[in-house]
């Protein structure tokens, strides 16, 4: 197990007037390799349960470990685990601050302790991995569109070369070709150097196509976790958290009442394209068999 | 940064809260006068028996008022040694150029409570009132300035902008504090140059999105046809209630007592 929360539980504001209990008894483990959806309505708690998994939040009761080792021990240290958990929060770009492209992706390396050689050569493998041209390697990323901005941002969390990549809501506010970039190339970048992703998203359509184990939080609790078919089979529980499944299963539901024999398991436009497919040529021979 | 109880609203129901903000940021006036008034013992135990009923009206939980006199501790705690050090008089003791006088001692103890009542007497007004409504209420009382051309509805709506600012430019740094320690930063160790140097990736980021909020709010009042202060009506005006003179006559009776105090000096 990579990471591992036990029993965790945070309230902000303990203690004041306006406490809100944002964990409640999480208990959740990861291991290498997973890509996992996070999804749960605004308010539930991914944002809190994330920077947990970072150590940027400390627990107000229970364990947060990784590779076995908690990491609020006395002596842990928090700064090499951030160089192997890697987190791009919410509108990234929002961080940006130097003077140009490769210096702001150097400043990750470069906290790392990473001669300026290492560093340049760190940010320019991740500058390339999100596909930002060398042109722009010199430019002020507070001239880039907004596309960019966000690329670069992500490339300054991978320049730290992170064993677990958390993206929270990293294509909001992005357009579909940009959206669906920047999601191909984290599941490369996962299937080539095998990295653990933990995704958070408002888009089942998303977390269906990318994710193969999903987290529903609800009210500061884990609601479901499992595989987006199982859990999206349940999309009656989900609609009462605030959540759907993807359009293309609802879609498949009334094409099933309507009388076509399809999965209505299917969670991706794929699957049921082929599923479609496969009932229509199935009804068909069935027409003009005996009869 | 949430320490800080001055400026800090305290959502709760009580006839403080519903009380026009007008009628208490000139109560808190009239507070503070009295307080410079009065000059005895009984005048003291009287402004504070006065604030002890104000808090209890406040609904206000008493721990939590007494935390606003946190940030002021050391400011006291100078003035006091100032006093009790500095003031000439009948010396009661004395080592090298140091010494305590009768006089110091007594002025030191009325300066005490005179800094602990004044702060926590301005910290139930602004407990008690949130500080969009207190905006409008200094609006609306300093209106008369207008004649001399001064913009006092620019000046309270600037503001009551920059107060709405405050929490969402705290939050914003916290975000950006936390992206920044995510990606190896680190504000916490080294000399002064070393953190001052740390801050810049903080800094910038906030600017940025400072100012990019503040032409957001521009284009979207402008999208709403602001134009400032002439002709502009509001939503909820400001309107004297029933309790609203009934303080008025509590706060004259109040400072008719302590005027009596100051003048027999009791």
């Amino acid at each position: 197990m990579l990471i591992e929360l036990k029993d965790v539980c945070y309230t902000y504001g303990d203690g004041t007037v306006y406490e809100v209990k944002a964990l409640d008894h999480i208990n959740l483990g990861i291991s290498e390799g997973e890509f996992i959806g996070l999804i749960g309505h605004t308010g539930s708690g991914k944002s809190t349960l994330i920077q947990h998994l970072d150590g940027l939040i400390k627990p107000t009761s229970g364990e947060v470990l990784f590779e076995g080792k908690n990491i609020w021990s006395e002596g842990y240290d928090l700064r090499s685990l951030r160089t192997h958990v890697g987190l791009v929060f919410q509108y990234p770009e929002n961080q940006l601050f130097e003077t140009d492209v490769i210096t702001d992706v150097m400043f990750g390396p470069k906290n790392e302790g990473l001669t300026p050689a290492e560093c340049e050569a760190r940010a320019a493998a991740a500058l390339r991995q999100v596909g930002i041209p060398e042109e722009l390697y010199k430019v002020s990323p507070f001239d880039l569109s907004g596309g960019q901005k966000r690329r670069v941002a992500v490339a300054g969390v991978l320049a730290m070369d992170p064993e677990v990549l958390i993206l929270d809501e990293p294509t909001a506010g992005l357009d579909p070709a940009g959206r669906d970039e920047l999601l191909n190339q984290i599941r490369h970048l996962r299937d080539k150097r095998g990295i653990t992703v933990v995704l958070v998203s408002h888009s089942m359509e998303d977390v269906a196509l990318y994710a193969n184990r999903l987290i529903v939080m609800d009210e500061a609790k884990i609601a479901f976790d499992g595989p987006p078919r199982k859990v999206f089979a349940r999309y009656r529980e989900l609609e009462k958290m605030g959540l759907a499944a993807p359009e293309i299963t609802y879609i498949m539901h009334a094409l099933r009442s309507r009388g076509l024999r399809v999965d209505t398991g299917a969670i991706t436009v794929e699957e049921a394209k082929r599923s479609i497919l496969m009932a229509l040529s199935n009804r068909n021979s069935m027409k003009d068999g005996p009869l | 940064m949430g320490e800080i109880t001055l400026g800090q609203y305290y959502p709760t129901n009580s006839i403080l809260h519903r009380l026009d903000p007008r009628v208490k940021f000139l109560g808190t006036l009239v507070y503070v006068v009295s307080l410079f008034l009065v000059r005895g013992p009984f005048g003291y135990a009287f402004c504070g028996a006065v604030l002890l009923v104000l808090i209890f009206l406040s609904k206000v939980p008493f721990l939590y008022v007494l935390r606003s006199l946190k940030p002021i501790l050391f400011i006291m705690i100078i003035t006091m040694a100032f006093n009790v050090f500095l003031t000439p008089g009948t010396i009661l003791w004395r080592w090298g150029f140091l010494k305590i006088t009768e006089e110091g001692i007594r002025m030191a103890v009325k300066m005490g409570i005179r800094l602990v009542f004044l702060v926590t007497g301005s910290s139930i007004m602004t407990l008690t009132t949130t500080p969009n409504s207190l905006t409008d209420g200094m609006e609306s009382l300093f209106g008369f300035l207008r004649i001399f051309h001064v913009p006092v509805h620019e000046i309270a709506m600037m503001m009551s902008i920059a107060l709405r600012f405050i929490p969402i430019l705290t939050e914003e740094t916290d975000k950006i504090r936390k992206a920044q320690i995510a990606r190896g930063a680190d504000f916490e160790t080294g000399g002064f140059i070393k953190r001052m140097r740390a801050m810049i990736p903080l800094l910038v980021p906030l600017f940025v999105s400072a100012f990019r909020r503040a032409n957001d709010l521009a284009m979207a009042m402008e999208a709403r046809c602001y134009h400032g202060g002439s002709g502009r009506t509001r939503m909820k005006p400001l309107r004297y209630e029933r309790r609203d003179v009934v303080a008025y006559a509590a706060m004259a009776a109040f400072l008719a007592i302590c005027i009596v105090f100051s003048v027999t000096g009791l």
